[in-house]
């Protein structure tokens, strides 16, 4: 189909006096510029598939944040005598209020569940590499702002959770050497969490991080169509273009992929209700039962835990016997996926053809993070402390592998990159060895064993596992 | 490897079940938010047997009374003490001052109970007071040992003292276990009686804890319809749009 | 390319997905709107206020807050009463045809017993609150004064059964709110009389 035929086809609404109107206003502002520049005539691949819906998907969930919380804000009281009761307020007194309250604290967490799984499409589909680094980066600023913005935002119900996540987590900074307690101190603003903690998370909750989401956003949009959508192929569609200067294997965003991510966007509503309407604290996962108590800064919780999205970062944090290590490598986990763009250099950008191990790879590594997760979740026995620390040391030993992966490399390369990461895990062992979990240790020594034995020994020995396919010059299509 | 991760995965969770800590087993409450009747015995029971110490100070009698269907006149001659407006809520007559002097602790709002500990742990909690003279009231509880509140349904359910196994440490040391409870004078009810009774209450709890549980799920089931039927019509659309891409 | 694109049910589905999609939209613009109405704590304060009206001396006034707005009530003489006709011919309004009272009070004194007043004294120009100046020729207003209510603001003058005057700013009889006679002593602002199924509730527009 011809170029010119594809821009017939929109839908042209336009005509009579709204034809005016337009004309009025592009003279004054660039409306249709932008609009054609950024929607219209932005061309995007066209081969897609369901990992491409869940950009536009966090779109709607930040404009339902932001809607939810405003009208919540209108009824809200941020001081430590009345905040939880105004949320009981808003739940029974206000026309709705338990509606638009469930939108916000359900689409908090479907907020996190739809980023982690377009985080995993963007390493799925390597649309972290070159020329999208930057891209990569306003992303994981946006997931860490958006961190920032959930632990904040669980402190203003002023439960017993809320209050006791807030005092743990502020805590964390006083590990930070030297400077620690005056920090901590400095960020409640009181010598423990109090109502003037509460009121700077509000502010900060309601207007500052808001503010910086919503640039971050920006960023990222306009970075991605600076440099245009990678495709579950990895190819650069840019590379083919007709002789009118389009790619010849993109569609204009509208009205294609305007129409498709409604579709994807109704599927996403139908869940998103099921949730609110039926099950809106999702078992304790999305509203904890300790929250239903108020604040009570004498008596703590028997199980303090995170909410689920932070989990597995908590799981990092707790594995570790050891405030300041475990804080350390707390911030790593998320620092490292930073640098993602600049440890796998792999040419080839797609899980398509990059081999059958890295599937396993990547695969293994989004269980991993499961697995975190529900560790983070589990009172802390030292069962858990260890094999979270096994996790931890999966989640790590991906990005290893994924840098060894960047290039074909010799079998005694291979071999010795096992040996090492096996004497560091082994040095790790000895140096925390505790006799009372001495078989735990050494029966769990077997997860990072089997682990590193997969993904470097055995293509050591079988190339074939690890060589790339070779990739198409343009993108498949059924 | 998916199986090797699945084989790794089952290994673990017996002992995930072996990092449970262990208590008195709750019962199963089987609670009905749908049966009217069932709530509106509970608000009856909470009112006079609860609100003595107790307040639900989030909830309206007059919310009360129209998810129960009762009437204003209703809610003024059985659940109100005399005076009240229906729009006020649900606050117990006992200053929290006196509550505290007399029980050590102010007795909780009762608002959220449901939702914080559980309808099974509220159940079982109620039916579980046995008798214990080193108490300071006379009675104790399996489910919350040392509790500070007395037996308040004890015309209903009579009273009754606990059995408890005494079970021996390898070391020599002995720690005691529950075994089950022994009546000792009959209440106003049957056993199987003073059941529905405890179940009401735990299901007006319920209600209270999220009174709009029951209406959102009719009004989720309408969401959805409509988000199906727009579904049919985007996804037509789509198709129609995309048919010329090849 | 085989398939020709058929233009009419191409826009049957775009207008359908459209009009679906609005519908949608508009549902859900629904509780969203609907919770800045006044919550059920707000109409709780707002329920209905009781005035023991037993102890009014003849001439005398008590006030009350209902709405957060000020609700008085007037003890009038039986001389007044029988004075009150005598206004109508310099009043905007002598029959109370201005629906600034409920169905049971538009009568000539204005109220359901004759000799209580009960109104929210807030003027309907501009919304001061007038006051109360019931001796007739009061010095400070003019010598033909009747006696009622006056507002200091912009001069907005109202007889004794709250009706105003011609030639002021105000446009409106000072409103009425609902209100019934529990008895004899008690007076309950906010709601209608047993039997009185009026929908008036009171003018809110100021």
């Amino acid at each position: 189909m011809s170029q010119d035929a594809k821009k017939r086809d929109y839908l042209d609404v336009t005509g009579g006096w709204l034809h005016t109107l337009r004309g009025w206003i592009d003279a004054r502002f660039p409306m249709s510029k932008l609009w054609n520049e950024q929607v219209a005539q932005y061309y995007a691949p066209k081969n897609f598939n369901f990992w491409y819906f869940f950009g536009s998907i966090a779109l709607l969930i930040l404009v339902n944040q932001i809607v939810t919380g405003i009208f919540l804000a209108m009824n809200y009281q941020p001081s430590a005598t009345e905040a939880f009761a105004s949320v009981q307020y808003i739940m029974r007194d206000v026309n709705w209020g338990w509606l638009i309250r469930y939108m916000h604290s359900v689409g908090a967490s479907l907020f996190f569940v739809v980023v982690y799984l377009h985080m995993l499409r963007g390493v799925i589909y390597g649309s972290y590499k070159k020329p999208r680094e930057l891209l990569w980066i306003f992303g994981m600023l946006i997931y860490v702002a958006l961190m920032g913005e959930a632990f904040m935002g669980y402190l203003l119900p002023w439960g017993q959770m809320s209050y006791w996540g807030a005092q743990v987590i502020t805590s964390l900074f006083g590990a930070v050497p030297g400077i620690g307690n005056g920090l901590e101190q400095w960020i409640r603003g009181d010598y423990a969490v109090s109502g003037i903690t509460l009121n700077r998370f509000f502010a900060l909750h309601v207007v500052a991080l808001p503010l910086v989401l919503v640039g971050l956003v920006l960023f990222h949009l306009i970075a991605l169509h600076e440099v245009g959508s990678n495709n579950p192929d990895g190819v650069e569609i840019k590379k083919h273009k007709g002789p009118d200067g389009i790619p010849l294997d993109g569609i204009p965003f509208h009205p294609y992929y305007t129409i498709k991510d409604i579709v994807g966007v109704t599927v996403f509503l139908a869940i998103f209700a099921a949730i609110i309407f039926f099950s809106p604290g999702l078992h304790g996962l999305f509203l904890e039962p300790a929250n239903f108590e108020p604040a009570n800064p004498l008596k703590t919780p028997v199980d303090i835990r995170p909410l689920w999205y932070f989990g597995p970062f908590y799981a990092i944090l707790r594995s570790i016997p050891n405030k300041l290590l475990g804080i350390s490598s707390m911030g790593l986990a998320i620092v490292i996926l930073f640098l993602l763009p600049w440890i796998d250099r792999n040419p080839v950008k797609s899980i398509r053809y990059r081999g059958p191990l890295y599937r396993v790879l990547v695969f293994v590594f989004a269980i991993t993070f499961i697995i975190l997760g529900y560790i983070g979740l589990q009172p802390a026995t030292p069962f858990w402390a260890q094999i979270g620390q096994r996790m931890e040391e999966l989640y790590f030993l991906f990005f290893v592998v994924s840098w060894i992966y960047t290039r074909p490399r010799s079998w005694v390369f291979l071999a010795l990159a096992f040996l090492a990461v096996m004497a560091v895990i082994t040095a790790f062992d000895w140096l925390g060895w505790d006799a009372a979990i001495a078989h735990l240790k050494i029966y769990s020594w077997l997860i990072p064993g089997i682990y590193s034995m997969i993904f470097l020994l055995l293509p050591a020995f079988f190339s074939k596992l690890v060589e790339p396919l070779p990739v198409p010059e343009r993108v498949t299509w059924k | 490897m998916k199986k090797i991760l699945a084989a790794l995965l089952f290994s673990l969770l017996p002992l995930a079940a072996f990092a449970q800590d262990e208590g008195v087993p709750l019962q199963h409450t089987n609670i009905n938010l749908s049966n009217t009747a069932s709530l509106q015995r509970g608000a009856k029971f909470f009112v006079n047997y609860c609100m003595g110490c107790h307040s639900a100070r989030y909830v309206r009698y007059n919310r009360v009374g129209k998810d129960l269907g009762l009437t204003d006149v209703q809610l003024e001659s059985y659940l109100m003490p005399a005076g009240g407006k229906v729009s006020d809520t649900m606050v117990s007559a006992m200053p929290q001052a006196d509550a505290k002097k007399w029980f050590g602790i102010p007795p909780p709002d009762l608002s959220l109970e449901a939702d914080s500990r559980g309808t099974d742990w509220i159940y079982t909690y109620l039916k579980s007071f046995y008798l214990d003279p080193k108490s300071t009231t006379g009675v104790n509880n399996v489910v919350f040992p040392h509790t500070a509140m007395p037996q308040v349904l004890w015309e209903l359910q009579g009273t009754q003292k606990a059995i408890f196994t005494i079970v021996r440490n390898p070391d020599g040391s002995a720690y005691e276990v529950f075994n089950r409870f022994e009546p000792v004078t009959p209440g106003k009810l049957t056993p199987e009686q003073f059941d529905r009774a405890d179940r009401d209450i735990t299901n007006f709890l319920a209600y209270m804890s999220d009174p709009i549980a029951l209406k959102s799920r009719d009004l989720g089931l309408r969401v959805i319809g409509f988000l199906i039927i727009f579904f049919v019509f985007a996804y037509l659309l789509k198709r129609e749009i995309w048919k010329k891409i090849h | 390319m085989s398939e020709e694109i058929d233009q009419s049910k191409r826009h049957f589905l775009t207008v359908a997905t459209v009009v679906v999609g609005s519908v949608g939209v508009v549902m859900a613009a629904v509780p969203f709107v609907s919770s800045m109405e006044p919550s059920a704590r707000a109409k709780s304060l707002g329920g209905p206020v009781d005035i023991d009206v037993s102890k009014i001396e003849s001439g005398g006034l008590v006030k009350a807050k209902w709405r957060l707005k000020p609700v008085w009530v007037v003890q009038r003489a039986p001389a007044v009463l029988a004075g009150l006709p005598k206004n109508d011919s310099f009043l905007r309004d002598p029959g109370s045809d201005q629906t600034q009272q409920p169905p049971y009070c538009k009568n000539a004194w204005r109220s359901i017993k004759p000799e209580l007043l009960v109104i929210v004294p807030i003027c309907t120009h501009l919304g001061c609150i007038p006051l109360y100046r019931p001796e007739p020729g009061d010095p400070n207003i003019s010598a033909s004064w009747p006696g009622g209510f006056f507002c200091p603001c912009h001069g907005s003058k109202y007889d004794l059964a709250a009706r105003v005057f011609q030639n002021v700013p105000a446009p409106l009889n000072l409103p009425v709110p609902v209100h019934r006679y529990l008895s004899d002593k008690v007076l309950r602002i906010g709601e209608n009389p047993v039997g009185s199924h009026s929908s008036w509730t009171s003018p809110e527009v100021w």
